[in-house]
């Protein structure tokens, strides 16, 4: 079973081919080929190369993926939508199933621990979009949008470009000092991956997965107008 | 060539708040479908581009089906698939754009990143065949008013005039707000100048008689402004009627004249009037009347292929695909500014 993942709810560009052989179990998940970048403002140019790039690397062709899993945020809403609307565009045309993941669930994921811990990205706007978790794989609350101080990480550590961003609030035990860099965070953003990986865990687990529906958590900025202006005192 | 061996083309078109998709081959127009956001922007009194991109999202697959469905095609019989590259809004672009580079990986056909603006000249040919080398073009629409000089749709068009403030539409949405008119402004005022004496009340023409082929509308929604305040300090009753029949006159006057001396200037003999306020009747109304004076051909779209859809995007690329250039990258950036020398995006 081969999956085609990626994420561009963060600064990173994700994609990566992930499989399972038939009849495996959750175990024997693994990732074919991955590809990343970092670049906040081209998500729209890199994504479509990259999963070219992936599926070339990986020795296959899209039309034999079972199905496509995607981050559906939260996270900075341009780049967001040009994953959703990849996703959905690309299972539209293949006729295969299309997966929604938390890009903090994918995150979580990749940083592999087995102890209760906090995610964090930027959302913006001085504020970070965060979530705790029981291990790399079990999210534990709802996913909230909220200043760093007003996050209330409990001592745990937080990982995350969002605690990187904020070592002051969130920080906590996990750095010693600013020479640890942003490290101590690790990993700062999520990988398709873990993403892919997540996904065909679930799916051989027989578990139920979400539609790709973007999380936003924040209503549009937009004011209802107010009266005219006064255009009196231009007259002559 | 028959029609069967022109190659299918699938166009989409997110660039503001209509999200298009359309299934040409050649000049026919086999299906297309159109989901507008355009009742969420009313209440703000103008297209939200969040909203629109939010919104863009959720119809754009929805939106492939239903034109697919209407034409009566397979998403696997495409050859090629168009997509506005630009102009437009940043976030609403990227939508399109990405589900465009989607379809055209997975169906493995090649991409093609269109100019807005072009698309608006070149679903004309869906109505009446092709068109005439060289032709001028008026676009009016809420985002543009441009007078174009095409001379082929696919490689050659050249920007006459433009406006220098507002477009012609925004100047429509922003009077019918001074009118208390609902949001969009064109088929309000259209209706209310039908019942008004255009000669009512005067107001200005913008850059009327400068020798060029720009336009200036903000003057004008100005006057408007002025006009309605004198009004209300007097505490008389809005001659609402008067007042959108006289705007309207001083509109329709500047684009339909400097639309015909372009022609004329030019030696052309066949004139388009396309985008959203080509459906405005007393528009169609003087620029047949001003066209049959100069001995120009006017061509005008049936006003649902004027506004944004995805047929004129499907038209567009068809034209670009027969001109034999090279298909886009999968790299294709979105250019809100795309320049309208380019129907092509670089």
């Amino acid at each position: 079973m081969l999956l085609l993942a990626f994420d561009t709810a963060t600064p990173a560009v994700t994609a990566a081919v992930c499989q399972a052989p038939a009849g495996g179990g959750p175990d024997t998940v693994r990732t074919a080929a991955a590809t990343s970048s970092v670049d906040a403002r081209r998500h729209g140019e890199l994504l479509a190369p990259a999963i070219q790039e992936a599926i070339a690397e990986a020795g296959t062709r899209l039309g034999d993926l079972a199905g496509i899993a995607v981050g559906v945020g939260p996270g900075p809403y341009t780049g967001l939508r040009v994953g959703l609307a990849t996703a959905l565009s690309l299972a539209d045309a293949l006729g295969v199933p299309c997966h929604g993941v938390p890009t903090l669930d994918a995150l979580a994921y990749a940083s592999g621990r087995t102890g209760p811990f906090i995610a964090a990205s930027d959302a913006r706007r001085k504020e970070v979009f965060w979530a705790r978790y029981a291990d790399a794989s079990t999210r534990t609350g709802a996913i909230a949008v909220d200043r760093p101080a007003d996050v209330d990480t409990g001592g745990l550590p937080v990982v995350g470009h969002g605690a990187a961003l904020y070592p002051a609030e969130l920080g906590g035990g996990a750095r010693n000092g600013p020479e640890d860099g942003d490290e101590a965070f690790a990993p700062l953003y999520p990988t398709a991956s873990a993403l892919g990986e997540l996904v065909l865990r679930r799916l051989l687990a027989g578990e139920e997965l979400d539609d790709p529906r973007p999380l936003y958590l924040r209503r549009p900025d937009a004011a209802e107008p107010s009266g005219p202006k006064k255009v009196g005192q231009w007259k002559a | 060539m028959s029609r069967d061996d022109l190659p299918l083309v699938l166009g989409i078109e997110t660039s503001c708040d209509e999200t298009g998709v359309g299934l040409v081959r050649g000049c026919t127009l086999l299906g297309e479908d159109v989901a507008s956001s355009v009742e969420q922007h009313a209440r703000f009194g103008g297209v939200v581009p969040e909203v629109a991109s939010r919104a863009h999202l959720e119809a754009m697959v929805p939106t492939v089906r239903r034109a697919l469905d209407k034409a009566g095609v397979a998403a696997s019989d495409v050859d090629a698939v168009a997509v506005t590259a630009g102009p437009g809004l940043a976030g609403a672009l990227l939508v399109g754009v990405s589900a465009a580079k989607a379809y055209a990986m997975a169906l493995d056909v090649p991409l093609y990143g269109v100019n807005h603006l072009v698309g608006h000249v070149a679903v004309d040919q869906l109505e009446h065949g092709p068109l005439p080398k060289p032709a001028v073009a008026l676009l009016v629409s809420g985002g543009h008013t441009s007078l174009l000089l095409v001379e082929d749709l696919a490689t050659r068009v050249r920007s006459l005039g433009d406006t220098v403030d507002d477009a012609a539409g925004e100047a429509y949405d922003k009077v019918a707000r001074l009118l208390g008119l609902p949001y969009p402004g064109g088929p309000p005022i259209d209706r209310a100048a039908r019942e008004g004496d255009p000669g009512a009340i005067r107001f200005p023409r913008g850059k009327w008689g400068d020798g060029t082929y720009d336009f200036s509308f903000s003057g004008l929604k100005t006057a408007v402004a002025r006009w309605v305040e004198d009004a209300g300090g007097q505490g008389r009753e809005l001659p609402v009627d008067d007042i959108a029949a006289g705007f309207q006159e001083s509109v329709v006057d500047v684009l339909t004249r400097k639309a015909v001396d372009a022609c004329v200037d030019n030696g052309v003999d066949h004139l388009v009037i396309s985008g959203g306020v080509a459906a405005n009747s007393r528009l169609r109304a003087l620029a047949e009347e001003r066209c049959a004076e100069a001995g120009v051909r006017l061509r005008v779209p049936r006003p649902k292929l004027c506004t944004d859809n995805g047929a004129m995007i499907g038209a567009l690329g068809a034209e670009v695909v027969a001109a034999g250039l090279p298909p886009s990258r999968l790299d294709l950036a979105t250019d809100t500014s795309l320049p309208v020398n380019m129907p092509l995006a670089p």
